[in-house]
């Protein structure tokens, strides 16, 4: 899932070892959290998120939590490696009761999460279906859809005029593009310190025509095309096109701003940032197609709420999710358009929105309802790391496509099996 | 331990026992022991160099006639600096892969170009970054150490070498500096390969993004991290992989502190 904000990934071993402390301490103690428990007669709820980078969407959300009359809720804004947080704590009985994140197979499976099917009664259909389906297993939603991110090419016009290059639409014109761009100081593209393994992920999977998951649930790239697409990531690598070692990662476009690198693939949420360093000098394109069933592609992805389901007011949780993240529109517009910039994950919110009707924003979401696609749930952990090494390998060290590939969907069928099991 | 002979996904209660398939899943799995192979790299490289450089620092310090106490505190403070922080500030200043980088400026200077020193992968700059952080933050606190067992060796030996003959310089630390520090020298090495087996920090802050870490230079302990804690969960396989490494250690521990006797009385 996309983030809005990755700030430094930093952890120690110390923090590692207390993090281990705290899980043996809690599992020992039992719900011993500290919090006032029903004191008053209105039930205490923790709720977390992750640090959002933009500057006024923490106080946003404790105004939200703030206005709700039902229940005490404390807001818990938290740094670092926020999924693995969440997936530790939900391991405990300290778990936040309510907390944004993207539930995985195992969290459903395991009955860590909570059923949240009922809440969107009547309103399901106004929900995007494509960050809506990965929150979903076997027909029950475990996770209510709360802004969109998507990730798009950003590219400079007046360097790619300069270079007489056109904005690249398949994928060989973007190869091309991005040797012809690169000068001694500036560099074709940026795709993260990785090389791109990390931030592409199946997009080019995707913009070749192919899934990481069909829909009955099998390998969906096992197919000649695959090698044949991840193999020219490589020539990027080949040409010296690509930036590497930039002080910030893809998620900040700052890289982008300071002419460190002509295009640059980064997140829906650098717009308000790049327009204003740069007016109308930017053009945004999808991740281009490639082979003859090629089609534009770009990720999408949604945090959800989602509540725990050792929380000890579960239908309090449930209750103010429903009241958050369904009822108050008016919230969901404020959190998606005032800080950052998302698209509503409520369809009927983001056709109203004056922000998303013009200019590059008004293409991200064309963008996002033509070419979107979201990491499938049955797409596991283990399948993910699986496919990013044999990403990276390809695109740093030139490793026989062909060979990763078949090594990829061993793991993958693998996978998949243990999870339809 | 318990949890390594366990289905536990996503669990520290599992039900399902499934006797020793992690153990044999864990050691089928190339990137487990592609990150073996890694950390003994790591260490055979590490000891050495690290080792080496606190010994010649200690005996440069220790022949100091005057500031021998600014020099030792001067080695000896990166020791007081984080790995975390340390290994920010090689990332972010020292070795990022743009033209304002401190390496790649002084690169400039003598006209090379913009290295990518931590995603190059041949040649392998990485570890370059890695190691050399490591030397860093570690050579003043053994050089300390060494500094110690240099001071503890009697003043009449070296008279009396110099009286039968013996060239200062190589002759006398080899056969008289060198030896007498044996024991300092092999508690050292101990805890340089212990240390060397538990990397992570400097690991994890150099290398990891957002959306994980790269296949290559993934010692264990990186690598059961994505595996157990991170999105993997898989609490058992992660578990089955700490005890395999724990085992390593273990025996690597007792095997040297046989070779080299530590412990065992002076003769």
């Amino acid at each position: 899932m996309p983030h809005s904000s990755t700030s430094a990934n930093s952890i120690s071993r110390r923090y590692l070892l207390a993090a281990t402390g705290a899980l043996a301490l809690t599992a020992a103690c039992g719900s011993n959290t500290g919090r006032a428990g029903g004191a008053g007669d209105r039930p205490a709820l923790d709720q977390w998120y992750h640090q959002y980078g933009e500057a006024g969407t923490e106080q946003a959300v404790k105004r939200y939590a703030a206005a709700y009359r039902r229940a005490e809720i404390t807001i818990e804004w938290r740094p670092g490696n926020y999924d693995q947080q969440t997936a530790a704590a939900l391991l405990t009985k300290n778990a936040p009761d309510v907390f944004e994140g993207s539930p995985t197979l195992d969290q459903i499976q395991g009955g860590q999460v909570a059923d949240l099917t009922d809440l969107l009664d009547g309103v399901r259909e106004d929900f995007n279906p494509a960050v809506l389906t990965p929150k979903t297993y076997k027909g029950k939603v475990y996770g209510i859809p709360q802004a969109i991110d998507m990730q798009m090419l950003y590219y400079r016009k007046s360097l790619l005029d300069k270079a007489g290059v056109r904005p690249p639409q398949t994928l060989d014109e973007l190869v091309d593009a991005a040797r012809a761009l690169t000068t001694k100081d500036v560099k074709g593209l940026f795709l993260g310190n990785d090389g791109g393994a990390g931030v592409l992920g199946a997009t080019p999977l995707r913009a070749a025509g192919l899934e990481l998951v069909t829909s009955d649930g099998a390998v969906g790239f096992d197919d000649p095309q695959a090698a044949r697409t991840l193999g020219k990531l490589h020539r990027f690598h080949k040409d010296d096109s690509l930036l590497l070692g930039a002080p910030t990662d893809w998620s900040d476009p700052s890289a982008f701003l300071q002419g460190l690198t002509a295009m640059q693939w980064t997140g829906l949420w650098a717009l308000p940032q790049i327009e204003k360093a740069l007016g109308d000098d930017f053009g945004v394109l999808p991740f281009p197609r490639d082979g003859a069933r090629g089609r534009p592609s770009v990720p999408v992805g949604a945090y959800g709420s989602a509540v725990s389901a050792h929380s000890g007011h579960i239908d309090a949780a449930k209750a103010y999710v429903k009241w958050l993240w369904v009822e108050r529109t008016d919230y969901q517009e404020d959190f998606a358009l005032s800080y950052g910039f998302h698209i509503p994950a409520r369809i009927s919110l983001a056709k109203k929105a004056a922000a998303l009707a013009k200019g590059a924003a008004a293409e991200a979401v064309r963008f996002t309802t033509e070419h979107g696609y979201a990491q499938p749930l049955l797409w596991t952990a283990r399948s993910q790391t699986a496919y990013q090494d044999a990403l990276s390998r390809i695109i740093t060290e030139g490793a026989d496509p062909e060979a990763q590939i078949r090594a990829v969907v061993a793991t993958a069928n693998a996978e998949l099996k243990r999870v339809r099991s | 331990m318990w949890l390594s002979f366990f289905d536990a996904h996503n669990t520290v209660t599992p039900i399902d026992f499934v006797g020793l398939d992690n153990y044999s899943e864990i050691l089928g799995d190339p990137s487990f022991i592609s990150s073996l192979v890694t950390f003994v790299v790591f260490s055979l490289f590490i000891v050495p160099a690290t080792y080496g450089l606190s010994l010649a620092l200690a005996l440069m310090v220790a022949r100091l006639r005057f500031a021998q106490a600014f020099f030792r505190s001067v080695f000896f403070l990166p020791t007081a600096c984080s790995y975390v922080v340390a290994a920010m500030i090689w990332k972010l200043s020292i070795f990022n892969g743009v033209r304002f980088g401190l390496a790649n400026t002084v690169l400039g200077w003598f006209g090379g170009s913009d290295t990518a020193w931590l995603s190059t992968t041949s040649p392998p700059w990485y570890w370059l970054v890695i190691v050399t952080v490591r030397l860093w933050l570690q050579a003043g606190f053994y050089m300390v150490i060494l500094l110690a067992g240099l001071q503890r060796i009697p003043r009449t030996l070296y008279e009396a070498a110099a009286v039968d003959g013996a060239r200062p310089g190589w002759q006398v630390f080899r056969y008289i500096t060198f030896p007498q520090l044996r024991a300092t020298s092999v508690a050292v090495v101990l805890l340089l390969v212990i240390n060397a087996f538990q990397a992570f920090d400097e690991f994890y802050n150099l290398l990891s993004t957002a959306r994980g870490y790269p296949p290559y230079a993934r010692p264990p302990l990186v690598y059961l991290y994505y595996v157990a804690l991170g999105q993997g969960q898989n609490l058992g396989l992660g578990s089955a992989g700490a005890v395999i490494l724990a085992l390593i250690i273990a025996v690597v521990a007792v095997v040297q502190a046989r070779w080299f006797g530590l412990g065992r009385q002076e003769d």
